[in-house]
Parts: structure tokens; C-alpha cells; sequence
């Protein structure tokens, strides 16, 4: 495998056709999280700048006797402009995902598509995989379309996609540490196997972060704190939206290879004097 | 009269011995609010909430989507 001077060979039959998942197709590579936001009306800004198609809502205990009547997440990403994507942030086992799950699906109007994660622990939020596998194994099981945060490990991801996960969705780096992509060699030996989609999620800090995804052959990329936690989320978010399509395109041109001397870029013939 | 304690979202909760879950929901005001509810993790769908009468020791949990990523 060659990580740069080949992309054609990782992906041939790379399409521009959209990003596929569980057979619906998104026009955006590009999927957000509407964490850490000021209010709903920044939320729905970045949301819309971001030109995402597909964004992804935590499940959490209604706050008794308060805020009845406030206004929603749902009131301002609504389910019938946006692709909902419940996930499961803040369990640490397999129990726990699926049963929050279970409740995301009766939330959603039985809206099977989700987001697992299960965590390690609180200092890295690593995945946990062998309790990752349990409830991807559950969920599919009880028909969900499990998209998937999981180590970047080719065997793990190959496991889950036998499992019957829609799409496997490696950490570039922590999540929320804004580190970028860490082990681009691993990715790509993820992307390199892969039948299903493969979406970055996690560790993008910047927009190069999500062009460097891209030009891997990632299938798409999503991201949370990247915008909410920029000076401007909103001009963020559009910058997030071009860079994963300029890395999109940059990836089907096929990069040119790396070479160590220079090589002019005018013919040397017919120079003057 | 007789009453049930019950426990939301972690919290005990007294109510009067017959309520169902569907009385529940309206006395927390979220009728036609975007919710799901579990009762001892068993996720219980709307239609259901009428003819569910709410037991002692019940474990009632009800959720909403907030923001995350």
C-alpha cells in the first residue's frame, strides 16, 4: 500500500455520487454533532453552513419540573429537514448503548439509523471494543443500521462490518482534543478493506484535518467540537464543508507523487540566452 | 387515599394508586413533546402510555434528544 502516491489503487471505484449509507444517499460527506453550542439558533446556524445532511442528537434524561417549555434540539434540527443520528455518548457498556438506543429508535418514529459508541473510560473516551462488539452485535440483531466509533484498527473494523454494521467510523484522534489525524496509515488500511463507508470520527481540529481525511479516501467525516469550539463556529462550519469536498475531489484526482528532487515546472528547452 | 411511590428519571415520585403512565406524562407537562419512556428499561411506545398502570417501585425513565456529538 502506498498512502499517497497511489490513492487510484486504495479506491478505485471511488464515485461522486454521494456518500451511501444503509442505501440512502447524502450529497454532504460531511456529518456534525450539535454539542457545545451557545444556544439552538448557533447550533442551526452551523448546522446549516456546514451543508450537512446528516446530524447527530445524545439522549438524555428530561430534567423534571424544568424547562418544559423551552425550546427543543429538535425544534431546531428538525427530523423531517435533517437525518437524525442518535448516538450513544456517555455509555461505557453494551447494555447501556443498546437500551439508549432502544429509546432513541421510539424518540425517532422508529428511525432505525444510529450512532454507537461505546467508551472506555473518561479520560481518553477510547472505545471500548469488546463491549462495542456486544451491542453492535444486539443491535443489528434487533434491526438497527449501526454506524459505528471504533479503534482504528483494520481487524476491529473488519469484525464490525461482519457483524453487519452500515459504516465504521475510526477515531482520527481523541474526541474533542482537536489533534487531527494521528495514524493516517492505519486509516488507510481501514479504507484500503472496507465495504462499507468509512466515516472519521473524532480528533478533526481544523479544516486541513478534514481535507487530509478526505484525501485518504474516507468516505466522509464528522465532527462536533471542531466547529462549536471555533472562534466563529459558523464560518467554521463552512470552512469544514469545503474542505471535506476540496479532499473529495483532491482524493479522485489522485494526488501527484512525492518525489524528493525538484522538477521544473517550465520546460528547460528553448530558454532564453 | 392510597398512594404509589414511584421513581422518574432517578428521583422518587408519589402519585395516587391507578394512575397510568399516560397520567404521568401529562402531570409533567410533555404530552406531544418529542419523548421516549421506559419503564424498568422496557421502552413503552405512546400507545401504550393509557393502559399502563403505574406499580409500586416502578423505574420510569423518560428521555429526550439534547445536543452531542
Amino acid at each position: 500500500m502506498n498512502l499517497n502516491d497511489s490513492p487510484d489503487e486504495v479506491r478505485p471505484a471511488a464515485s461522486e455520487a454521494g456518500l451511501t449509507i444503509a442505501g440512502r444517499t447524502y450529497a454532504s460527506r460531511l456529518l456534525v454533532g450539535t454539542g457545545k453550542y451557545r444556544d439552538f439558533d448557533e447550533t442551526r446556524a452551523a448546522v446549516d453552513a456546514s451543508g450537512t445532511e446528516i446530524v447527530t442528537v445524545t439522549i438524555r434524561r428530561v430534567n423534571i419540573g424544568q424547562h418544559a417549555h423551552e425550546p427543543s434540539l429538535l425544534d431546531a434540527v428538525p427530523p423531517d429537514r435533517f437525518t437524525i443520528l442518535p448516538n450513544t455518548g456517555g455509555c461505557f457498556n453494551a447494555k447501556d448503548a443498546v437500551y439508549t438506543l432502544q429509546l432513541a429508535r421510539e424518540l425517532l418514529d422508529g428511525h432505525p439509523l444510529c450512532k454507537l459508541e461505546v467508551l472506555g473510560d473518561e479520560k481518553t473516551l477510547f472505545p471500548n471494543m469488546p463491549e462495542t462488539l456486544k451491542a453492535a452485535e444486539a443491535l443489528v440483531k434487533d434491526g438497527f443500521e449501526v454506524m459505528v466509533y471504533c479503534s482504528d484498527d483494520p481487524i476491529q473494523a473488519r469484525i464490525l462490518e461482519d457483524i453487519g454494521c452500515v459504516a465504521v467510523m475510526p477515531l482520527a484522534s481523541l474526541i474533542g482534543s482537536g489533534m487531527g489525524i494521528l495514524n493516517p496509515w492505519n486509516l488507510s488500511l481501514i479504507i484500503e478493506q472496507a465495504r462499507v463507508p468509512v466515516i472519521v470520527d473524532a480528533g478533526v481540529g481544523t479544516a486541513s484535518d478534514a481535507a487530509i481525511a478526505m484525501e485518504l479516501g474516507c468516505d466522509g467525516v464528522l465532527m462536533n467540537t471542531a466547529i462549536a469550539h471555533a472562534r466563529e463556529p459558523v464560518r467554521m462550519a463552512r470552512a469544514m464543508c469545503l474542505a471535506v469536498q476540496a479532499g473529495r475531489e483532491a482524493f479522485l484526482a489522485g494526488r501527484m507523487p512525492r518525489r524528493f528532487a525538484a522538477s521544473p515546472s517550465s520546460p528547460m528547452a528553448g530558454r532564453i540566452a | 387515599m392510597v398512594s404509589v411511590t414511584i421513581e422518574v428519571n432517578g428521583a422518587a415520585h408519589v402519585l395516587r394508586a391507578g394512575r397510568t403512565l399516560h397520567d404521568l406524562i401529562a402531570s409533567l407537562d410533555l404530552l406531544g413533546k418529542r419523548v421516549a419512556v421506559a419503564i424498568n428499561r422496557e421502552v413503552i411506545p405512546s400507545p401504550r402510555w393509557p393502559g399502563r398502570i403505574l406499580k409500586p417501585d416502578d423505574r420510569v425513565e423518560v428521555v429526550v434528544a439534547i445536543g452531542g456529538g
